[in-house]
This record gives C-alpha cells, sequence and structure tokens, in this order.
C-alpha cells in the first residue's frame, strides 16, 4: 500500500501529490492522511474522476481522515 | 459543482447590484480594492493628503471574513492552523497586492471588468493564466511552503476579532487625532455617503451582501486562482466554472441593467474604462504576479480572505501582507505602474517568487 500524508500541505498539494502516486502506481491501494474537509472533497473527487473507489474512510480522535483508494 | 456554480452566480448578482447602490463601476467587489480602502482609512497611507477617493472601512470584506468564519464554526470546519512559513507569505501578499494594485483589481474585479465590457481585463487574464502556468511549472518542480500545524483556538480568532472592531469603525467614524484617521472619501466618492440608499443602510447591505459571499465562499471553496490552476493539474473545471458562472451572470447583469452604452455607460474597448489603464504589458505582468503569489500561497485573494476566517492564521498573514502591500504600493506611487518603480516592483516580484519556489522544494 502506498501511503500519503497529506495533513498541513497547501492547496493543491494533497491532489498533487496523490495524483503523482496514481501517475506511477499499478494496482495498489492508495491511503491518504488528511486534515481539513476541504482536502477530503478534493481527493475524493480526483479519485472517483480517475476510476478510483474509497474503501475506507475513517475519521480519528483528532479529526483527522484516513482514505484508502482502490484502483479500479 | 452546483455549489461553486450557484457561488459564482450570486457573486456576479450581488456585484452588479453594489455597483447600483455606489460601488464604482466594474467594481462591485475587489478584495484588493477594498482592502486598500480600509487601509487607507485607518491612515496607513498618505493621510495627510487630503480628498483622496480611496478611504473606506469596507464593510464587504468584515462581511466575507465574518460570513466564511460563522459558517466554517457552523460546520464545524473552524481549525485554527499555523506555521507554513508565515513571513514568505507575508511577503507573497504584499506583491500579490502590488500585482492587483499594478492591474488595478483582484482576480475577482478582473472576472467582473471582464463582464463589463473592459477589454483591458481581458489582457489581465492573459496575464493571470501564465502567472498560474508558471506557478503550475513551479508545483512541479516540488515546490511546497511547509505543513501547517494546530494552532490554539484563540490564535484563529484574531482576525475575525479585528473585522468586529473595524465593524463599530465603520458606523462610529472615531477621529482620534484632528484631521487623522478615521478617514473618509470625498463627497460622492466610494463610501456608504455614496449609496442612494442612504449611509445605514449603504453600509447594512454591504455588510449582508459580504456575509452571503463568506459563506457561499466557505461551502463552495471557490478559488480564482484555484479555476484556473487545476484545469492544468488535474484537469478539473470544477472551481472554474465558477468563474464562468460569474462572468456570464455580471454579463447579462450588466445588459439587463442597461448599464452598456449612453455618455457614461460601459463599452466593449481599450479606451476609458472606470477605473483601469489601457498600459497592456503591466496589465498582463501585473495579474501574472497575482496569478504566480496565488498559485505560490494556495489560493487567489479572495480564498485567503475565506481561509483567514475559517481559522488559517497563515492566510492571516498574507491578508495583512496584501494590506501592507497596499500602503507600499500607494505610499511609493506604485499603483498601475505609472512610475519606473511600480515597473521595478513588479519585476521585483516575480523573481522574489521564482527564487522562493526554488528555493523551496522537496
Amino acid at each position: 500500500m502506498i501511503e500519503i500524508d497529506a495533513r498541513g500541505l497547501s492547496c493543491p498539494l494533497p491532489v498533487v501529490r496523490v495524483k503523482n502516486a496514481m501517475d506511477g502506481n499499478s494496482g495498489d491501494e492508495i491511503k491518504v492522511l488528511i486534515d481539513t474537509e476541504e482536502t477530503r472533497e478534493n481527493v475524493t473527487r480526483m479519485a472517483e474522476n480517475r476510476g478510483y473507489a474509497i474503501v475506507d474512510e475513517t475519521v480519528d480522535e483528532d479529526e483527522e481522515i484516513i482514505l484508502v483508494l482502490k484502483p479500479a | 459543482m452546483i455549489w461553486v456554480i450557484v457561488a459564482g452566480a450570486i457573486v456576479g448578482v450581488l456585484a452588479v447590484i453594489l455597483t447600483k447602490l455606489g460601488n464604482p463601476a466594474n467594481m462591485g467587489f475587489c478584495m484588493a480594492c477594498f482592502e486598500r480602502d480600509i487601509v487607507g482609512a485607518l491612515g496607513f497611507f498618505n493621510w495627510e493628503k487630503p480628498a483622496i477617493a480611496i478611504r473606506y472601512i469596507r464593510p464587504e470584506i468584515i462581511g466575507i471574513m465574518l460570513g466564511g468564519f460563522l459558517t466554517a464554526l457552523a460546520y464545524k470546519e473552524f481549525k485554527p492552523r499555523s506555521g507554513s512559513a508565515p513571513a514568505t507569505r507575508f511577503i507573497l501578499g504584499i506583491f500579490m497586492m502590488i500585482g492587483a494594485l499594478v492591474f488595478l483589481g483582484c482576480p475577482t474585479r478582473m472576472v467582473i471588468r471582464m463582464g463589463g465590457g473592459d477589454l483591458n481585463a481581458w489582457v489581465g487574464l492573459l496575464g493571470f493564466i501564465a502567472g498560474i502556468g508558471g506557478g503550475v511549472l513551479l508545483l512541479r518542480q516540488g515546490f511546497n511552503l511547509g505543513r501547517t500545524t494546530k494552532a490554539r483556538f484563540s490564535d484563529g480568532l484574531v482576525l475575525p476579532g479585528i473585522m468586529v472592531l473595524l465593524l463599530l469603525l465603520v458606523f462610529l467614524v472615531p477621529q482620534f487625532i484632528a484631521g487623522g484617521p478615521i478617514l473618509t472619501s470625498p463627497a460622492g466618492h466610494v463610501g456608504a455617503g455614496n449609496s442612494p440608499v442612504g449611509p445605514v443602510l449603504g453600509i447594512i447591505i454591504s455588510l449582508a451582501a459580504g456575509l452571503l459571499v463568506g459563506y457561499l465562499g466557505q461551502r463552495s471553496r471557490l478559488c480564482f486562482a484555484g479555476g484556473v490552476r487545476d484545469v492544468m493539474i488535474v484537469n478539473s473545471w470544477h472551481l472554474g466554472i465558477g468563474l464562468v458562472a460569474m462572468f456570464a451572470v455580471v454579463l447579462v447583469g450588466n445588459a439587463v441593467m442597461g448599464n452598456f452604452g449612453g455618455e457614461n455607460g460601459l463599452a466593449w474597448s481599450f479606451a476609458n474604462q472606470p477605473v483601469a489603464h489601457t498600459a497592456h504589458a503591466w496589465n498582463f505582468l501585473g495579474m501574472a504576479l497575482v496569478g504566480l503569489c496565488a498559485v505560490l500561497l494556495g489560493g487567489c485573494p479572495f480564498r485567503q480572505v475565506i481561509l483567514a476566517g475559517n481559522g488559517n492564521t497563515d492566510s492571516v498573514i498574507t491578508v495583512l501582507g496584501m494590506m501592507a502591500g497596499a500602503a507600499v504600493a500607494h505610499n511609493f506611487g506604485l499603483v498601475k505602474a505609472a512610475t519606473i518603480y511600480g515597473q521595478i516592483a513588479v519585476v521585483l516580484g516575480l523573481v522574489f517568487c521564482i527564487v522562493i519556489a526554488l528555493k523551496n522544494r522537496n
């Protein structure tokens, strides 16, 4: 599984980093750590546009979000 | 996506209405001009000069930030964060304002000017796109200003709190020293006193419009730089469609209100446009600087105001940098790049952005 820590990064860096991971991805799941709702929306939208499914979405006690994206 | 379209469209409608209610032509909203007006009213530049028509504590800016702040609180998205190269962001804020005042408007006003027939704004758009393109290239080189970390709740309240204080000053207009701030524009120029509905109602309508725009901006994430940037980076028109909607609504709104034609009406031309100039190179480069700064900062001037209300203290620093930039631009006569110093400032800003971007890579 590829892991990307997008916490605290300004827009659009989380999307750029996830996109870069997708571009070189041969089928692994991608786990993204996120700390704002805006970033969650942006990453989710791009994932769906690129045919990735959100297979897991959890929010921890610090309100940080973990998304797991799986390629189709 | 529907949210972004609705937000862009309503900002466009309100821009046309606010112009009818006393705001300057093709300037229903402008983050750069309005922040500059606030700084002018507070006497941070040229305060001993009489009769400057750019002195007004803008209820629109107060409304947009507080609207974004209250919306973030209501949706549990108010999360104070800080620490992503604040000093660098302050300087980028200064240059973003200088670029905007060389062009005479932030990206929001650029779209409004485009919908009002001002062809100079289309030159500005080309510069804006070029600046964003440069910023995207730098992002691809690995540019970033580092991560934010959690900040104290009270830290996120600082600028919204100052906005509440400014709101009191809008109504009270105290004179702190003889002949000094709070300053106002001369009669007939910008300010609530220029509104056909009277000063108090004029302030209340401007504030209400700002609050609504703040709400819409917070929910939709509308961003003028993001709209262009995301097309380049991920081929997404999600944000860009909001700008198209706003342009269309302003254009139709101006037509419906009969703003085109006539002796003092709007026209499709370069010359004689309201609060504009025809120095094409500097319209282009001014907006290129705004676009480049906006990509490096992670959002356009409008987005920075919304984020500042959402607890992002790096955006607070950026907004304060823009306000300092307004004082710099007017004190040193950089506005419109009418002097060689204004032109040097724009080039210096572009060089600064590129050096900062190349020095901050990983």
